[in-house]
């Protein structure tokens, strides 16, 4: 057991808070108050090897592990959260499933100029319909001959605004509940593919999150994501993966927060005396660094089991609920530390509050987690 | 096995596996524990007995001289590896991993560490072999205000002499060593104070009556009494003055085994929960089919999840970079988190057991009664707290 960041690791981590603090801040308060997606940010990312950290390099990523990519994700959010889980999204839901479960071809075809960031991903699981229960889902594909023929509407789709790509999680027979979902990759150019547009949020308001519909889209066999009825397992096996990516979030945000905290509790002065001084604040403060640490420490674990192919389903939803939970907490006090301009826009920390509570409910509510969590309890005792 | 003066100097890396080592001695001890501390404990703690018979058969397996180096007898085996130890005691019985872990972190840990060369080799020895060490600190006025202590030694000629009064001495009376901190000079407050290791047959040393406790009924915690208490001039640990540094290490150190007990009594009560709901039938199935109590049980695992990996964390940071500026504050996060987590841990456990929960007969209300004290000894969680915040005020 050690725990101790390699060279390459915090040269990345440093070069990536830099970017993030010169480049992502900046713009963070217009993009959450505009809702307008960051595409140039988006690109920026792509050209330092963001779009695809883990990917290997010949397939167009930075070839870097599972913790490299949670210490982007987290720099890219103590910045800015919006662009954070833009990043996560492409590179945990997207990239990810293709580099496991993809052909040759479509790893060319598909992963190269996404985890490149020259093509943006989105991942469409979710319906109106089907939420925390995603086998309920509705969206079909239909055999014709050399092609299948999608027809459905999807929700909630991160950068599905701007998306170039989706992975689309599709019935071939909803008699079969979720043995018959099937993963597609649609190029967003295709013919019957519609999207809507920015819809406003409580939080991560420039994420491109809004609606999918497909109508009588056809899409080659050969764009079959893994086989007919093994959606269900490359959802799953995905949104593991994802959890890691959102703990890193949640670790990012709150982190932004905390330190916005400390700062100001040094710097504001009443009763004659900083707010650090008292003991309140000052126990406030150790409990946000105290489970700030071991929210870290639980994602970078599951990080390290995923790469080195041991199960993770555990760790990346303990990971998850654990961060996420955190994150709310931390924003929560940090807000209360500055008090009355907590509440106002001209500190950051009203929106690293909003921005935190997204991370307990997409990619698996909390209450999915402590169900995933509790089956392995159960089952091992 | 790494000892405490060698740390390994492997390249840094992202790797949360135990050692081969650490494994092996992990299962070890769980066996151990399995076999001989679980089966008498209801019986010991109903009856306040003190485990000496296990006592023994610790020092036979060399955890009692877990801390020391082998030129002393002991194992010195690397902080992780000890919390492993600890961990897995404290499991099957809070009483005996406290024991246990006050006699290795703050009684040979700080004479190994301060000791001179005489004072190891009479004193180590003895400690790996399976006499118990005990520490004495806290006085009746003197909590978490460690520098307000009254207890003095004064120098005569080849000896020391203290005079005064510990309180909540655990392993008071069966020890035979104690390291005991006190005032030797003029200056008040923290810069006065000295530690020495005082054997349990010094003239003018007493131990009084047990305190009746609300857990941990089966250790043993009595005050201890200096009256014109002499010993050598060379069992004073460090230089004279240099006390309060030594209790801060000691208890930065020992804050990792603290963290490690309150992980094993968590630990335990996932598991008898876990047992006990499934079960027990209501509403015509086992309770653990009730998302109600499924997730009580996910929360607890989690919770019991980043306790641990604080606690290893800042085991592994103390192993390999004992002079972190961050060790300090990375061991008061563990304890505070781990023992808060565990006390979380026990009442969500007696929940789920019901009215069962509050019987003697279910080990619960046990690990409930045992895990109070982990979030008070060793530092309260307020002084956990004031410790990380100064260290991220600084």
């Amino acid at each position: 057991m050690q725990i101790e960041l390699s060279d390459e690791h915090v040269l990345l981590r440093d070069s990536v808070r830099r970017f993030a603090e010169e480049v992502v801040a900046p713009r963070a308060k217009e993009i959450d108050e505009s809702g307008e997606f960051p595409r140039e940010f988006y690109d920026q990312a792509g050209e330092l090897g963001l779009a695809g950290v883990a990917v290997p390099e010949e397939w167009g990523g930075a070839g870097m592990d599972a913790v490299a990519y949670c210490l982007v994700i987290e720099e890219i959010s103590r910045a800015c959260a919006t662009s954070g889980v833009i990043l996560s999204v492409n590179n945990s839901l997207v990239c990810d499933p293709i580099l496991k479960f993809g052909t040759d071809e479509q790893k060319r075809e598909f992963l190269t100029p996404l985890a490149s960031g020259a093509k943006l991903g989105c991942f469409a699981l979710t319906e109106p319909g089907a939420g925390s229960d995603a086998a309920g889902l509705r969206t079909t594909a239909r055999r014709d001959g050399d092609d299948y023929v999608l027809d459905g509407e999807k929700v909630f789709i991160t950068n599905g605004t701007h998306a170039d790509v989706a992975l689309v999680f599709a019935s071939v027979d909803l008699t079969k509940g979720h043995r018959g979902i099937t993963a597609f990759l649609v190029p967003a150019d295709r013919e019957g593919y519609g999207h809507g547009s920015h819809e406003f949020k409580l939080g991560v308001n420039a994420s491109g999150t809004t609606w999918l519909s497909f109508e009588d889209l056809r899409v080659p066999a050969a764009w079959r994501l893994g086989g007919e009825g093994d959606g269900f397992r490359v959802a799953m096996a995905t949104l593991d993966g994802g959890r890691i990516g959102i703990a890193a979030q949640a670790v990012g945000i709150a982190r932004g927060a905390m330190e916005e905290a400390l700062a100001y509790a040094q710097e504001r002065e009443q009763f004659g005396a900083p707010l650090a001084s008292f003991q309140a604040i000052q126990f406030y403060l150790a409990d946000m660094a105290t489970e700030l640490d071991a929210a870290r420490l639980l994602t970078w674990k599951a990080a390290w089991a995923k790469e080195n192919q041991k199960r993770y389903t555990l760790e990346a939803a303990q990971a998850k609920l654990f961060a996420s939970e955190m994150a709310q907490r931390v924003t929560n006090k940090a807000l209360q530390i500055h008090g009355g301009y907590g509440y106002t826009k001209e500190y950051n920390v009203e929106r690293y509050f909003r921005d935190a509570r997204i991370t307990e409910i997409y990619e698996g509510t909390s209450e999915i987690q402590k169900m995933v969590i509790a089956d392995w309890v159960v089952q091992r005792a | 096995m790494a000892t405490l003066e060698a740390p390994p100097a492997a390249p840094p890396a992202v790797d949360f596996s135990l050692s081969e080592d650490q494994q092996l001695l992990r299962d070890e001890v769980r066996r151990f524990s399995e076999e001989r501390i679980l089966p008498g404990e209801a019986e010991r703690a109903a009856e306040h007995r003190f485990p000496e018979e296990i006592v023994a058969e610790m020092a036979e397996l060399g955890l009692l001289g877990m801390l020391i180096g082998e030129e002393h007898g002991g194992a010195g085996v690397d902080p992780l590896t000890y919390c492993l130890a600890v961990e897995e005691l404290s499991r099957a019985s809070a009483a005996v991993g406290v024991t246990m872990s006050v006699s290795n972190s703050v009684c040979a840990w700080p004479i190994s560490r301060f000791g001179s060369e005489e004072v190891k080799r009479r004193v180590l020895p003895e400690l790996a072999a399976g006499a118990l060490g005990a520490f004495g600190l806290t006085e009746p006025g003197s909590g978490s205000d460690v520098a307000s202590m009254r207890t003095s030694a004064r120098r005569d000629g080849d000896s020391w002499v203290l005079d005064g009064e510990k309180a909540w001495i655990t392993n008071a009376g069966f020890a035979r060593w104690y390291v005991v901190v006190a005032r030797t000079g003029p200056d008040p407050g923290k810069r006065g104070l000295s530690a020495f290791a005082v054997p349990a047959d010094a003239p003018g040393f007493a131990v009084g009556r047990p305190e009746e406790k609300m857990g941990l009924t089966s250790s043993r915690t009595a005050p201890i009494h200096f009256t014109g208490c002499r010993i050598p001039a060379g069992n004073l640990l460090g230089t004279e003055g240099q006390g309060f540094k030594i209790a801060l290490a000691v208890l930065d150190h020992s804050r990792l085994g603290i963290a490690s007990q309150a992980i094993g009594i968590h630990q335990r009560a996932l598991e008898v929960s876990t047992a006990y709901a499934k079960e027990r039938e209501q509403f015509g199935g086992p309770i653990v089919e009730l998302q109600a109590i499924r997730f009580k049980l996910a929360t607890m695992a989690t919770e019991l999840a980043a306790a641990r990996a604080l606690t290893w964390y800042a085991a592994s940071i103390a192993e390999r970079t004992p002079r972190h500026p961050d060790a300090p504050r990375l061991a008061s996060q563990a304890k505070l988190y781990a023992s808060e987590a565990a006390n979380r841990a026990c009442y969500e456990g007696v929940q789920i057991h019901g009215g069962n929960g509050f019987h003697a007969d279910y080990e619960i209300s046990r690990l409930f009664r045992d895990v109070r004290v982990t979030a008070i000894y060793e530092g309260t969680s307020e002084i956990q707290r004031m410790v990380i915040a100064r260290h991220l005020l600084h």
